[in-house]
Formats: structure tokens, sequence, C-alpha cells
């Protein structure tokens, strides 16, 4: 069984976010981890590479700094990596990488394609979801459960207020929501493997696509960061009478209850 | 010429979703100054009698697409009806709840129309030159992105609970249209083999008005019951911090927070949760916060514009029982 995973880089979560002079997203300094979301993809691909077999394949789009990102997924236990990087991918869209990757993933041996249910960072939720249309293979959001029988899998996605059983057939993308299995640390001896492990580095060329094929559908976003909220009242008073005028507020002044 | 605001109506065992009424609500206005039609699509089966549910909330027109292949939602079904649909009547926007049907739903096919999409916006204008412009927290609403698209038509999902309802209108009579579902037997690949929704007479957390959290301050899974029966008083959703959900005490999906469910409900009381920036980055888009904590130093006083120092344990009852004397 062959498994691709998706991996991005993100900002620690604890990370302060700031703009810098051109009014873009301030990264020198944070911290950056693999996103959240991708931790749980990476475990369950190992999971099922320990029970069937095959090869675990990162996949990520960015520039170098990414590298330590895939090193982590390698040290986890993952076989090999692809970057693709590419001064094409400036201003690329969440379109635009899903046909990148599509056009990359098409060329590795592939069974099930594992992703993050979202990135911590932009929070769109849309690339692996786009692959999957992108390769026209069936996808599966936010999982909880993945279990593997020949070609097909059986699937608990989260929905609101509850799950879905979904039987799907192989191949096709799923993404992980937290709580489908723990991510494991690195060991010792992964963190020295992986340091021999392949990571390709593929231009867009390399991967099929032309530098004109990837024009963003979605303009350059213009950012700001947002008014901080005021503490407002803090309510004296024995507990009794502090609950008295909290209701009391929140009906006559706040207009809430 | 691409014409109309879309909106992508949610509907289960004929009740229609509430962020789908807003959704109607808001771009009316839009629809108005653009001097655009507003329709409501609804995918689905059995659902002839929604359309007169819809119509009080401003659309023009109503598409039912009925097909027993759409009975419930499937991403490959929806996707390949609405493909169809959009690509012959091209609508300038088409707009949907960022539900897990809506998350779900507009990445697929925005891909299979080869256009952009905006994700989770909280904020959505007329723009001159690029029809709508969309306002997105990202990075858990430490910041906001300001999008519009190069490419018609334009998807969006939108954040429940960002628009207002509007006042229905019962003299509204929009045109109503069936159109029959083209769906590929390539799109029928997964099968669902059963739905199970929990139990609870308490609203949907990412659609509820208000919510009653807790976090490490419950101390055990035992003691959430006294934000149940606060939020029973109220019609409340219970939600949870980070921390409560890895001390195992309550379940992941009522977890608040840049791992967890983003809202943005009137009211958030949080109880026992100290304000990290992840949890804050879940439910800082609340309109009012109240904070309970016994300690005055937690960082949730620096947002919340209400606060009590004190017990939790003593303060929610007292508070349950004020609120019953409201009601």
């Amino acid at each position: 069984m062959n498994i691709v995973v998706t991996v991005k880089q993100t900002f620690d979560t604890e990370a302060k976010i700031v703009l810098d002079g051109k009014g873009s997203i301030d990264g020198s300094g944070v911290n950056l981890v693999i996103n959240p979301y991708d931790e749980f993809a990476i475990e369950e691909a190992l999971k099922l590479k320990e029970k069937f077999g095959g090869d675990v394949t990162v996949v990520s789009v960015g520039g170098e700094r990414v590298t330590e990102a895939i090193r982590t997924a390698l040290a986890m236990g993952c076989d090999k990596a692809v970057r693709i990087d590419d001064p094409a991918l400036a201003n690329a869209d969440e379109w635009a990488v899903a046909e990148i990757l599509a056009k990359a993933v098409s060329k590795l041996p592939c069974d099930i394609i594992l992703s993050g249910r979202i990135a911590v960072d932009d929070g769109s939720s849309q690339v692996a979801v786009r692959l999957a249309d992108a390769l026209g293979v069936p996808s599966v959001s936010s999982i909880l459960k993945l279990d593997i029988e020949g070609d097909a899998a059986t699937v608990t996605r989260e929905i609101d207020g509850g799950t879905e059983l979904i039987e799907v057939k192989l191949p096709a993308v799923f993404t992980a929501q937290k709580g489908l299995n723990e991510p494991r640390l690195p060991s010792m001896k992964g963190i020295m493997g992986a340091k021999k492990k392949e990571i390709a580095v593929l231009s867009l060329a390399d991967v099929g696509v032309g530098a004109g094929d990837v024009t963003a559908k979605m303009g350059v976003p213009k950012f700001s960061l947002p008014s901080p909220r005021k503490g407002g009242k803090v309510i004296p008073g024995e507990a009794p009478d502090a609950a008295r005028e909290l209701a009391k507020l929140l009906r006559e002044e706040a207009k809430v209850i | 010429m691409a014409k109309g605001i879309w909106i992508i109506v949610e509907q289960s065992k004929s009740e229609i979703r509430k962020v789908s009424l807003e959704l109607l609500s808001c771009a009316r206005a839009i629809a108005d100054a653009a001097g655009e039609p507003l329709v409501a699509v609804i995918p689905g089966h059995g659902i002839a009698d929604l359309a007169a549910k819809v119509a009080p909330y401003g659309a023009d027109k109503v598409i039912l697409i009925d097909d027993e292949k759409l009975a419930g939602y499937t991403t490959g079904a929806y996707t390949s009806a609405l493909n169809k649909l959009i690509r012959k009547e091209e609508p300038r926007a088409v707009l949907i709840g960022n539900t897990a049907v809506g998350k779900d739903l507009a990445p697929r096919l925005a891909q299979r129309l080869g256009v952009g999409m905006a994700s989770d916006c909280t904020g959505m204008e007329a723009d001159d030159t690029n029809f709508l412009s969309f306002k997105r927290p990202i990075y858990g609403g430490k910041a906001f992105a300001e999008v519009a698209a190069n490419a018609v038509p334009v998807l969006a999902t939108i954040r429940p609970n960002t628009f207002p309802l509007a006042e229905p209108d019962a003299s509204r009579k929009p045109e109503v249209v069936n159109e029959t579902a083209d769906i590929d037997a390539a799109d029928l690949k997964a099968i669902v083999k059963d739905v199970a929704i929990a139990v609870s007479a308490r609203p949907e957390l990412i659609e509820a008005d208000i919510i009653i959290s807790g976090g490490r301050g419950m101390k055990g899974p035992e003691n959430y019951k006294i934000l149940e029966d606060c939020a029973d008083v109220i019609g409340a959703a219970v939600g949870a911090s980070r921390a409560a959900v890895d001390a195992g005490w309550i379940e992941q999906k009522f977890q608040v927070g840049q791992t967890g469910k983003t809202v943005s409900p009137t009211l958030y009381i949080a109880c026992g949760i100290s304000g990290a920036i992840q949890h804050l980055a879940g439910m800082g888009s609340s309109k009012v916060i109240v904070a309970i904590n016994k300690d005055p130093e937690a960082n949730i006083f620096t947002l919340a514009d209400y606060g009590i120092v004190g017990d939790l344990f003593e303060i929610v009852p007292l508070l349950t029982e004020e609120f019953k004397k409201l009601a």
C-alpha cells in the first residue's frame, strides 16, 4: 500500500502575528512547525504502512525552510519526500497548489492520500479536497477513523452534531481531524535515519506545469490585524451579588439574554 | 454574461439550516445594490415544500434540485449536480455556510469549476472591480485577509452567526424552478452507510447563540453538569477548552479554539478558562464575552466584556438561578 501525505509548514500556534513594512504577515523569528493536523495524517499513514507495507511519501510545496518540516516527517517514519519549489509559486492560491500537487502526485504510486483537514495558518481548508478533484478521485473530509479492506475504505467522518460512516473506493483522499490518532514523536533512531532519506526538490517544469498555467484565481490578499478587544467590567462583590449583577447586565445592558 | 448571487441552501428533514437563511438575508442588500438577482438553490429529495420556507428571507428565485441521489449529502453527487447547473446558469457568486457540508462541498466544486474560493468568511461586501470582496480570519483570528476573485464565479463559505437574520417577509413570492440533477457515475464512488447524530436538546456549537464553556478550572468530567444545567436554562451549547479535552473530561467535538471549533456566538461564557491564545482564536469574534475565573490575572479578563473573579463552582449555579428568574 503506497501512501502520499501532503504536509504544510505553518507558524507555531503560539506565534504572535505582526505585519511587516509591506503589510504582509511577518514570518521572521517565528517558530515553524508541521501543521498540527498534518501530524494526524502522517501518523495514520505510518500505521497503514506498518499494517500493509509499502512506502509513505511526503509531498510539500514551499521554499528551503520547509525542509525542516519534511525532515520531521521523515524522522517520524515516512520513507521519502518531494518538495516543490519555484519562484512562480509566490502568489499561488489554493487552486494553483492543488493543480501542482495533482501533477506531482499522479507520478507517484499511490493508493491513499492523507492530509490535515485544515492548516492553522490560512485556515482555508481547501487544498486537499481540491487535490482529490484534480486527480478525479473521491475524498472524505475530517475523518476520525479509517479502516482499509482490499480496494475500499470504511471511514468515520465528523459532521455537525455527529458522525457519518462512509464506504469509499480507493484511491481516495482523506483529511485528518483531531481524534483520528495520537501522533508519535520522532525517535532518536528516526532522526538519525531521516538525514539519509531522499528529498527530491522539483520545479514547476519538473512537475510538468508551465508557470503561466497556475495564475491564481484569487487576488493577492490584503492583511490587517484585529483591533484589540478591551477588557470590560470586573463585577465586584460576594458571589450571590456578583451573579445577580451579571445576569442583570447581560439582560439590560448587553441585551444578550 | 454571468449574473446573480446563488446561495446553496442546506436542509435536513424539511428544516432549513439557519446559516442558509443568514446568507439570504445578508446577500439581499448586496443583490439590490448590484442590481443582481438573488437565487436560493436547494439540492435534496422530497423538497417541494422548502421553497415556501426560504421565500420570506429574500430570494428572487428558488431552484429546487430534487433527486433521490441528493437525499443526504454526499461530496460526489452534490458536486456533480451543482457543477453542471452553475456552468449552465453562470452565477457571479456562489455562497454556502461554513458547515461540515459547506467546508467539504465548496472546495471540490471550486476545483471542478476551475475557480477561486474564500473560506470561512466573516465579512462580505460589494466591490466595484471584483463584484464581491470577502474578509476572513487567518491564523485563528490573529489576523484578517481581505480577498477578491480574478475568476467568475467566486465561491465562498461564510461562518455561521456572522450575519443577522432578516425579518421574514411573508409577502415575498419568488419564482420557483425545478432543475433535474445530472450526476456522473464517476462521482458516486463514496456511499454513506450510516449517519449518527448525537441526540441533544442543545444547539449545535457552531450555530449556537450562546455558549457556556469550561476549561482546566472544571477540575473533572463530572463537573460539566453545572455548565449543562446553566446551558439548558438559557438555550446554550456547552463548549470546552483544549486543556479540558486533552485531560479527557469532555469529547473533542466540544473543543473551541485554533485546533477545535471556531465559534461566533452572541454570548460566550468562559468558565475556568485562562485564555490561551489558541482558545481566543476560536472564540474571539464572539459579540459579548463573560469570564468567570478565580485567577484575577487570567488572560481571559483582558478581553472579557464582563468578568467575575471567583470560584466557578459557586458562581455558575448562582448564575443559573438568576437566569431562571429572567426566563
